[in-house]
């Protein structure tokens, strides 16, 4: 996310479609000014059609891509890889095995990239800053009461703070989804807005938890409400919660993303998350990335994929293009 | 003393509600199966079809709309009112068809109860030819039965009422709105009927009744771009005449009930075929989603 | 800014084997025409030639009338409905097996991109197939009478943009409720029409029961006016239509016509856009545009134009033209050259009446018939382009401001085949689809199809409904006191 605030954070104004009938700049500080204003704009976002919607992703996941292509998107897709590790039973072993794979996915191959980042519980980002350092791979952190976020804003923002302190470049935050369902959108705007402060200048990750969001509506809304309140990238799932990234869901999220730079200029990142585990599904997202949102988002700045065993399955697919014959998985390291 | 003057009716078309004469100023003698004179008739011209097809456009968009229920009592009402009007409708038939008394009521009675039968099917049709289509995939769609539109009606020659009432009730039942050209040397009982059709909450110009010879009217008609279908029943018998009509028809694709070869015995029971022929079916997809 | 290139993904040819010429599908063979005359059919994508067609002629038209009334008196009319139903099952399954041999044997012949005929036109050829097959045996309970008949002999014609389907939907219900049939197939497409002859043999479905002509206008002309010939199934231009309807006039012969179409597409403020540009985008470029009830104008409220516009093009940017046979293909090729002529004929005279003509930039084939999705903006109702059917990649785009002036401008047309609303409310959507008189309304969808959906149009789109229950009454005669 370094180029952020580079010359690749704002497109240039050509590209840019000024969709005024929705909103426009000016307009924004009233929109963020009160509940009601907030809850008004929110719904009055285009509606998504939930069987529409699905049609679209899935003809983009009939894409059909073939060597040149598929070699582009799986390294691509490597250097995308939030690589994660999310359980009651990390440890800072562990969390040094899968950074040491992130440096070096396939250790016979220096030609393979290096994953984005590495994702872990607060507690194991300075096992993993350690480990990391120097190597251009991020440490992100959940943070925020991870995975429900049901704790008191103030442990929320404690939470955020031990991470960054630790050495995190990225926070993941979950938002209040029980908020959002009862419609406290000013609540959920604050919690995220202060969060961001306490962030300071680590990026801020909104997870949405979108499989408890229940709607297409309700992910509009939710990705609208995450950028207004300063996300630098939105997220669809923590992983603990099924059905986790959906092509569809993150189909209603790039087209967010992309409709927001429209209207502010701004640039969010977008980072399906969880149910991601072969080549094929991540070449779907790519395609999804590519025809929605635009090639502007096709960089590790921009798009993220949370995974953990995708990156096997994309090695032993490059090794099969590379070497022709199918791979197996005894040759691919287990972290 | 001596015997009271008759007052003698005036036959007239039945056109937007209203009765005018012809534009074209014209008339023609109506005489009974002997040969004795019953009344003058208006003789309809071209223009009395042009005016004729405005007034059944304008009536469209509220006889169509008009709820089922209201249109199957409009048309119940048809029958009260014919029933007042009995006696009278039993002298024109009996003398325009030669028909023995008895035999006149019986075709008049048939002719209200027709009525009755049709006003019944204006909420039912709809169940019955309507449907909602399983389709693959996560849609509501179903098909729903609407009129056609404008239809010229071209009445049976030879039964002046009851054939009338069989061609003309089953296109109203959906909400078209019709044209009709009557029997030309049995006019009568369609005008009276028109008179009927005023005094019985139809809407102006969802019937209009020309009188007159079918060969001044019905090419007009056919041919009329804004006619969305004809019943050729008035051409029964009459294969060259019938094949024009339809030739004409073609130029806007109408939807054509073609001539039988012989009029056929209209105390049978109708069917549905009258009312279908002049039905479109409308289909409507939505997606089903949260 | 990297780019995200895909590489060709072609779809192998081997699957089909095309050979160097067909004869007519007479009584279950393949035979000569009787005075030898043939045509070729090319790949409109790069104008090669694929085979010769043998050209019907007026002996031929003969004899495969006359097959197909042996077949109808002697075998087909006299077999129980289950076991046609069966025969019509067999064939459905036989087409689901050679699915994708049929599917870019399509493409080939038609330029249409394989990802449709592969998703869309063949799976819907064996679900009508499978449709009309349970039909068969359960005819008395379809409203028509406690015995209803067929009409004997159906001629039927088809046009050349959805080739195998619109044979489904002819041959399917013409078989289920006892017809033989005579088809011709298009000019330009005839040969998945006949693969389709060979599902017939290899489904051993009696001799003469489905006959298949090659030819151009003149063969469609023969079959119809073809003394015994007892039903006429027609799908195409509106013109052709009025004089099939001429041609039976006087005649015994029943008619049902699906004819052109000029559907508005109407967007509200209200209406989820981005499904809606999808709408648009499917209804106007699906299959080329070569679809009569395509959403060639695209009526939009003018409160949200400029949002609707930008978002199209946008959109219109991602689409892929190219070869047909290519996996990731969104728009393939023009089916003739006589099409491309007339698609930018009318277009030509969009921009000279005065509307805005825009296209995204796409780089086309050398060879082959192509034209790039085009849009006109500042198009009114008086426009030809507003009028006529362009059945091209052609969107006319205008605007409304009252949902009185959105059905107005919708039903002002002549045609009156499908429509399309998009808006959020329900009880707008249902006003809406009351108010267009048009056969088919597709509310926030479009361009859907499905066997047992009634399809067809009012006024000059034509008479009669393919699919459903209402699909059989085009092929039956209701007994007598049918009760209908």
């Amino acid at each position: 996310m370094g180029g952020r605030d580079g010359d690749k954070g704002v497109l240039t104004q050509g590209t840019r479609l000024g969709l005024v009938t929705v909103l426009n700049e000016a307009h924004l500080a009233d929109v963020t000014s009160s509940q009601a204003s907030l809850r008004q704009f929110l719904l009055g976002l285009p509606s998504v059609d939930q069987v529409g919607a699905e049609a679209r992703a899935a003809t983009l996941a009939s894409r059909s891509i073939k060597t040149t292509a598929k070699q582009f998107a799986i390294d691509l897709a490597i250097s995308m890889i939030d690589l994660t590790t999310l359980e009651g039973q990390d440890t800072p072993g562990k969390v040094r095995a899968l950074c040491a794979k992130a440096q070096r996915p396939d250790p016979s191959d220096p030609s393979v990239p290096r994953v984005a980042a590495i994702c872990v519980y607060p507690d194991l980002v300075s096992t993993a800053e350690a480990a990391l350092r120097g190597s251009g791979v991020k440490v992100a952190s959940v943070a925020t009461g991870f995975p429900s976020g049901r704790t008191t804003l103030e442990v929320k923002q404690a939470d955020t703070r031990a991470a960054v302190a630790a050495g995190a470049d990225e926070v993941d935050m979950v938002i209040d989804r029980g908020a959002f369902l009862a419609g406290r959108y000013a609540q959920v705007f604050e919690e995220i807005s202060t969060v961001k402060q306490a962030c300071g200048s680590a990026h801020l990750k909104v997870i949405l938890e979108t499989g408890e969001l229940a709607t297409y509506d309700n992910v509009r809304r939710a990705s609208w409400l995450a950028m207004l309140a300063g996300a630098d990238f939105i997220k669809t799932s923590t992983g603990k919660v099924s059905p986790a990234a959906t092509l569809p869901v993150t189909l209603i999220m790039l087209e967010a993303v992309r409709d927001f730079l429209d209207i502010t200029g701004r640039q969010v990142g977008v980072k399906p998350a969880g149910g991601i585990r072969t080549t094929k599904d991540a070449i779907k997202y790519l395609v999804l990335v590519n025809e929605t949102a635009g090639a502007a988002w096709l960089s590790p700045d921009w798009f993220r994929i949370g995974a953990s065993s995708l990156l096997n399955d994309l090695l032993m697919q490059r090794q099969k293009m590379t070497t022709g014959r199918y791979a197996g998985p005894d040759y691919f390291t287990l972290d | 003393m001596s015997e009271r003057l008759a007052v003698k009716k005036t036959y007239k078309l039945y056109i937007g509600g209203k009765f005018p004469r012809s534009e074209s100023g014209r008339s023609y003698q109506v005489t009974d199966t002997k040969g004795r004179f019953l009344a003058n008739a208006a003789h309809a011209s071209r223009k009395d079809a042009r005016d004729a097809v405005v007034a059944a456009r304008k009536a469209f968009a509220g006889w169509s709309r008009a709820t089922a229920y209201n249109r199957g009592q409009v048309l119940y009402r048809v029958a009260e009112v014919m029933e007042g009007r009995r006696a009278q409708f039993v002298d024109e038939v009996a003398a325009g068809e030669g028909l023995s008394r008895g035999k006149a009521e019986k075709a008049v009675d048939e002719s209200i109860d027709r009525w009755v039968w049709y006003a019944g099917w204006t909420d039912k049709i709809a169940q019955v030819v309507g449907s909602s289509n399983p389709v693959a995939g996560p849609y509501f769609d179903f098909s729903v039965p609407e009129p056609t539109g404008v239809v010229a009606v071209l009445a049976p020659q030879r039964s002046s009422l009851l054939g009338l009432v069989s061609v003309l009730a089953p296109v109203l039942v959906s909400g078209n709105t019709a044209v009709v050209a009557s029997s030309y040397e049995r006019p009568l009982p369609a005008i009276t009927l028109g008179e009927v059709l005023a005094t019985s909450d139809v809407p102006g110009g969802v019937v209009n009744i020309l009188t007159g010879r079918m060969g001044d009217t019905a090419p007009w008609l056919a041919a009329h771009m804004d006619v969305n279908a004809v019943d050729l029943a008035g051409a029964a018998g009459d294969d060259e005449h019938a094949r024009e009509l339809e030739l004409a028809a073609a130029e806007n694709l109408k939807r054509v009930v073609r001539a039988p070869a012989d009029e056929p015995d209209w105390t049978a029971e109708p069917g549905l075929d009258r009312i279908t022929s002049f039905l479109e079916t409308k289909t409507v997809w939505h997606p089903v989603g949260i | 800014m990297v780019t995200f290139e895909y590489a060709p993904a072609p779809e192998s040819r081997a699957v089909v084997d095309i050979k160097s010429s067909y004869g007519l599908f007479i009584g279950g063979e393949f035979t000569d025409p009787a005075d030898g005359a043939s045509f070729k059919s090319i790949n409109p994508a790069n104008e090669e030639v694929l085979a010769d067609i043998a050209q019907a002629g007026v002996t031929d038209v003969d004899r495969a009338v006359a097959a197909a009334r042996k077949a109808f008196s002697q075998t087909w009319s006299k077999m129980s409905g289950r076991d046609r139903g069966k025969y019509l099952f067999r064939i459905a399954r036989i087409i689901q097996e050679r699915a994708r041999e049929l599917a870019v044997l399509e493409s080939i012949d038609n330029g249409k991109p394989i990802r449709e005929s592969r998703d869309v036109d063949i799976p819907l050829v064996a679900a009508h197939f499978f449709y009309y097959a349970g039909w068969a045996d359960k005819l008395e309970y379809a409203g028509y009478g406690v015995d209803p008949r067929p009409h004997g002999v159906a001629g039927q014609i088809i046009p050349w943009n959805f080739p195998m389907l619109m044979l489904a939907w002819k041959i399917a219900p013409a078989l289920a409720t006892g017809n033989t049939v005579v088809l011709k197939p298009a000019e330009t497409t005839p040969l998945t029409a006949l693969l389709f002859a060979e599902i017939c043999q290899q489904a051993d479905l009696p001799p003469g029961v489905v006959n298949i002509l090659t030819g151009a206008g003149e063969t469609g002309r023969l079959l119809v006016e073809h003394p015994d010939v007892d039903k006429v199934a027609f799908t195409g231009s509106t013109e052709v239509g009025k004089a099939i309807a001429r041609s039976v006039a006087g005649t015994s012969k029943k008619a049902t016509l699906e004819l052109g179409g000029k559907a508005a597409n109407i967007v509200f403020d209200d209406a989820p856009l981005d499904q809606a540009v999808e709408g648009i985008v499917n209804g106007i470029f699906f299959n080329q545009g070569h679809v009569c009830c395509a959403g060639s104008r695209l009526l939009v409220q003018e409160s949200v134009y400029d949002d609707v516009l930008a978002r199209l093009k946008r959109r219109l940017a991602t689409l892929r033209v190219g070869d047909p046979l290519d996996k990731n293909t969104d728009v393939g090729a023009i089916n003739s050259a006589e099409q491309l002529t007339r698609i930018r004929e009318l277009s030509e005279v969009g921009e000279a009446e005065g509307a805005e003509r825009w296209s995204p930039e796409c780089v086309l084939p050398e060879r082959g018939f192509w034209f790039a999705p085009t849009v006109f903006t500042g198009v009114s109702q008086a426009h030809r382009i507003a009028r006529e059917e362009i059945f091209g990649p052609v969107l006319s785009v205008l605007t409304f401001r009252t949902p009185a002036e959105a059905v107005e401008k919708a039903n002002n047309t002549p045609y009156g085949l499908s429509a399309g609303v998009w808006t959020d409310k329900g009880s707008r959507i249902l006003w809406m689809s009351q108010q267009l008189r048009a056969g088919v309304v597709w509310a926030n969808t479009f361009n859907k199809f499905d066997p047992t959906s009634p399809f067809g149009g009012y006024k000059e789109s034509g008479y009669g409904r393919e699919g459903g229950r209402h699909g059989l009454g085009a092929y039956l005669v209701p007994s007598e006191r049918s009760g209908r």
